[in-house]
């Protein structure tokens, strides 16, 4: 009877879902945003890869409803002459791909390191923690720098443009995982000295099973709540990456290059380009973070079991 | 004039699933030196109780009906600055874990000395010279020293008499105390027991004692109230009660006691079957039948009030059998 | 006698509690030395445990019960000294070799609120042991099973398939003891089965474990700190103090005429209920940490009747005068002072 089960949990997850109405308006934004972004191809306009629909001469065109504004581009073309809305819609997808998959590759090193270091504990629990703090110590600035370095050596410029995506996934990836090895090697701290674990060592199964069958489905509360506090993390990181210049090349832009080749306009007075995808980034981190705060509170045992 | 009296108090919570009636129907009263003993189960409203008295119900609780009098003054009705001046003071309260009442960072001296001089205007050497006489109170060996230290530098026992002691610091009429031996063993539950009859004698106070445990009220209390969810279903002296329990609850829970209680033949405990039902959950009528081995027609759709036993004026019990004798049949 | 079920000897076990390394080094006298602080938990326990018999162990808290529990059924390997399982040594066998014993004891702890993996359901609780142990049932097998043990324990097996959270505490227990009786164990230790039950929960709880014990010729270890409990259902009793056994005798011997006088304070400390007030036995003194043990009798800070013998000889547990079935650590008592 999963079912029953979960049924009991969704009523009062949907019960504190509802009563909250910073939780629904944040979720219903963010669901317009994923959206959005999932089906950009179809919702957008234009195609702004499509180099041969692009004309130049339709660079720097301000949004529709101002002076000079032109009703086929709703908010305006940035200084390639792309239609900013569309461009906006396709960056969007490129920066959510980027968020969830370096949220899943995080997860994925996190959980495995930080399950073995508080379980096995001792000198494997020491080892690992320690590189953990040497991971922490290089901000994924750094980490970035050196494998963008790197790769575009091995690969060459050229082919930057099809491997970004994944490249930015590894390296974000690579930079966060100590928080998950962290959260939840605390909450394997806190639950491999309770009685169960005792009980499962107690008929004699190994530690793998224990650790994976018994400790792992317990610890994964946390990890829920800062999977999405690291989506939002991440997305940023990638928008500083490519405003830097480490990130998506113009020619594919995710958000954050977007804002990037917007800026050098910004005086000249083409604000437009950098300030719509940045109030999309705003709002899209700030709904996030604001249901990252409403799961914890709803997942806080304290409060719930109280 | 009674020290404490309750009378008719109610307490419910108002939960999403409604409001819930946690407290119904309760009074009492205490004496000055007089012990009595709040017995029953987790969940049978005994803290709560507590808690009503000293007007801490915290929300979404509250007191919904009733009045409790101390030394013949309303307290339920008092605004929360009036309570101060009775919380802590007059009344005073002893918890179940020492360690959660002490703060770890703090040296006992210190915490003595802010008790004291949150309720009078004290000079830091007098108020020391008070910490010092309280603490020989509850027989703390060279007090004056111990003033400096910190909870962790204490055993369990001595923390609970330091809790005490800092409980006793303001002279007050009433000490209610929840659970206090609990978390203790049972040597060092022993020299607590004796201690709180000393002091109840020794400094003219009431005690109100909350507890689970059968055997302490028996050693500690004169008097007692017996409770299930949330009502009191028999209170009469401890002897009368330990003697001869009227309730068939009170009853099956002496006979329960392990060391205590009756065995049958095959060294089996007599026990009550089922469990407390939950506040959501009580059964219509008598609100213990459907655990009750002598329940009859009426127990399930009439509620039985506490009644006075006939020949003994300080007897009472809800049941409806309480004196034609359920145990006859 | 019959062989004995379970035998510990000389049982040893410390807890190195001194951390890192570098929280080891200390100063002594202008040098740098390093130095390990230890926990002694359990001192030199030996007992043996007859096949349907309980053995209860009692003591207060901090005094070594429980890791010595967890010391017998191998949660924890010894520091020195040996367990016996039917006369073969298990304390030195790999988790491997170990597995044939692991199916005959199983464990009942304190808290059914923690005992219980909140996220299985009682199903998948139950089946886990049977599965891993007994590989070769089938599904109708394993349901049967799972079912006779539901209905022994008293909770209803059409419950299988809820999940911790929607059982009170008494039923937890009952789910959790069921656990440990799913594969047919010979030997149980049971560690404070009912401290965290209500009273009325207690005497179910314990009349199931007679119960099952009768009904399957279970032996068990059972471990409280309320000695009230003990004198329902052990038939003897070993008093603990400090990780050493004081007295170990069969339990109406040990209340009707405690000898070592630790047993003695402890027994005057249990309330009773007919309202004769007694006197309890006051104790001197704290008691020592178990990191810096006294020297001698381990009692001897708090006894009355401690002289130099005890505080610089350690009492053995020895047959007492009058009865062979008795076993007494005591100088005082052995020398027929008290």
């Amino acid at each position: 009877m999963q079912t029953k089960r979960q049924k009991i949990k969704d009523s009062y997850l949907l019960y504190s879902f509802r009563r909250d109405k910073v939780a629904i308006v944040s979720a219903t934004i963010l669901a317009l945003f994923l959206f959005a972004a999932l089906f950009a191809p179809m919702l957008a306009p234009y195609d702004p890869y499509d180099v041969t629909s692009i004309d130049i001469m339709d660079a720097e065109i301000p949004p529709s409803w101002m002076e000079g504004g032109e009703s086929r581009f709703f908010l305006g073309t940035d200084i390639m002459g792309r239609d900013l809305l569309s461009t906006m819609l396709y960056g969007l997808r490129i920066s959510v791909a980027i968020g969830i998959g370096a949220v899943f590759l995080q997860a994925f090193i996190g959980i495995a390191i930080g399950l073995a270091s508080g379980y096995l504990g001792g000198r494997v629990d020491a080892v690992l923690m320690r590189i953990a703090d040497v991971q922490l110590s290089f901000s994924t600035l750094m980490v970035a720098i050196i494998v963008s370095a790197i790769v575009q050596v091995a690969f060459g410029v050229g082919r930057y443009e099809q491997i970004a995506v994944p490249l930015l996934i590894v390296i974000i990836g690579i930079a966060e995982w100590p928080q998950y090895a962290r959260t939840v090697r605390a909450s394997v701290l806190g639950e491999k000295n309770k009685e169960y674990v005792e009980a499962a060592r107690v008929i004699g199964l190994d530690s793998k099973r224990i650790m994976f069958s018994h400790i792992l489905p317990n610890t994964l509360s946390p990890v829920l709540v800062i999977s999405t506090v690291q989506v939002a993390n991440a997305v940023m990181s990638e928008a500083a990456l490519s405003f830097l210049g480490l990130g998506m090349p113009v020619s594919m832009p995710s958000i954050g290059s977007l804002i990037n080749a917007g800026f050098e306009y910004i005086f000249s007075g083409a604000w437009w380009i950098t300030f719509f995808p940045a109030m999309l980034l705003i709002v899209f981190i700030l709904v996030i973070n604001l249901l990252g705060d409403w799961l914890r509170d709803v997942l806080n045992p304290k409060l719930y079991k109280g | 004039m009674q020290l404490l009296e309750v009378k008719n108090l109610e307490v419910s919570f108002a939960l999403r699933q409604g409001d819930l009636v946690a407290l119904n129907d309760i009074s009492f009263s205490l004496g000055k030196k007089e012990r009595l003993g709040v017995v029953g189960e987790s969940g049978a409203g005994k803290s709560v109780t507590g808690f009503a008295v000293i007007n801490l119900i915290s929300k979404p609780g509250k007191i919904t009906n009733g009045e409790i009098l101390f030394e013949g003054k309303r307290l339920d009705t008092l605004s929360e600055k009036e309570m101060r001046t009775i919380r802590g003071n007059r009344i005073s309260m002893i918890f179940q874990d020492p360690m959660m009442t002490l703060n770890p960072v703090l040296t006992i001296g210190t915490q003595m000395v802010e008790t004291l001089q949150a309720h009078r205007k004290i000079s830091q050497k007098e108020a020391e010279a008070v910490a010092v006489k309280k603490l020989e109170r509850v027989h703390i060996p060279s007090p004056a020293r111990r003033l400096s230290q910190y909870p962790h530098e204490f055993s369990g026992g001595m923390r609970q008499r330091i809790i005490i002691a800092i409980a006793l610091l303001t002279d007050p009429s009433i000490i209610i105390a929840d659970e206090p031996t609990t978390a203790l063993d049972v040597t060092i539950q022993a020299e607590i027991m004796d201690l709180l009859q000393e002091l109840c004698n020794s400094e003219d106070m009431g005690l109100m004692l909350i507890t689970h445990d059968l055997g302490v009220v028996a050693e500690v209390t004169e008097r007692v109230l017996v409770m299930y969810a949330g009502k009191i279903i028999e209170t009469a002296k401890t002897s009368d009660l330990v003697s001869n329990p009227l309730h068939p609850y009170t009853r099956g829970l002496m006979n329960a006691l392990p060391g205590h209680g009756t065995c049958d033949t095959a060294n089996r405990l007599q026990q009550i079957p089922g469990t407390m039902p939950n506040l959501t959950e009580i059964a219509p009528g008598c609100s213990f039948h459907p655990r009750c081995e002598h329940c009859q027609d009426i127990c399930s759709s009439e509620v039985p009030q506490l009644r006075k036993i006939s020949g003994n004026d300080s007897r009472f019990v809800s049941c409806h059998f309480a004196e034609e004798g359920w145990q006859n049949g | 006698m019959a062989e004995a079920i379970v035998t510990i000897d000389n049982l040893v076990k410390y807890f190195d509690i001194s951390g890192g390394f570098l929280e080891q080094l200390q100063f002594d006298s202008g040098k740098i030395v390093r130095r390990k602080t230890e926990v002694k938990a359990v001192n030199g326990v030996s007992f043996s445990i007859q096949p349907g018999e309980t053995l209860a162990v009692v003591g207060e808290s901090g005094c070594g019960k429980s890791t010595l529990a967890r010391t017998v059924i191998g949660l924890y390997p010894p520091t020195s000294g040996s367990v016996y399982f039917k006369g073969e040594r298990i304390d030195t066998l790999s988790p491997q070799q170990m597995l044939p014993y692991r199916k005959q004891m199983q464990m009942i702890f304190q808290d059914p609120y923690a005992s219980l993996n909140p996220r299985k359901s009682v199903r998948q609780t139950l089946e886990e042991p049977i599965r891993f142990h007994m590989g070769t049932l089938n599904k109708g097998e394993v349901e049967e099973r799972m079912a006779h043990v539901m209905e022994q324990v008293g909770v209803n097996p059409g419950w299988k398939d809820r999940f911790p959270h929607e059982f009170s505490g008494g039923q937890r227990q009952r789910i959790a003891i069921a656990r440990s009786l799913v594969i047919d164990p010979l030997f149980v230790v049971a560690d404070e089965p009912v401290s965290a039950l209500d009273v009325s929960i207690q005497a179910q709880i314990l009349n199931l474990l007679m119960d099952a014990q009768e009904e399957r010729g279970l032996t068990y270890l059972f471990i409280t700190h309320d000695l009230s409990v003990v004198r329902h259902i052990a038939a003897r009793v070993a008093v603990m103090y400090l990780g050493t056994l004081c007295e170990l005798a069969p339990t109406s011997e040990l209340y009707s005429t405690p000898r070592h006088p630790y047993t003695q304070a402890l027994l005057s400390a249990i309330p009773v209920l007919d309202g004769k007030k007694k006197k309890h036995i006051k104790l001197a003194g704290e008691i020592p940490t178990p990191i810096n043990l006294p020297t001698g009798c381990i009692f001897h800070g708090r006894c009355i009747h401690a002289d130099d013998r005890c505080r610089s000889e350690i009492p053995e547990l020895m047959e007492s005068s009058d009865s062979s079935e008795v076993l007494v650590a005591c100088h005082g008592v052995a020398e027929g002072r008290i």
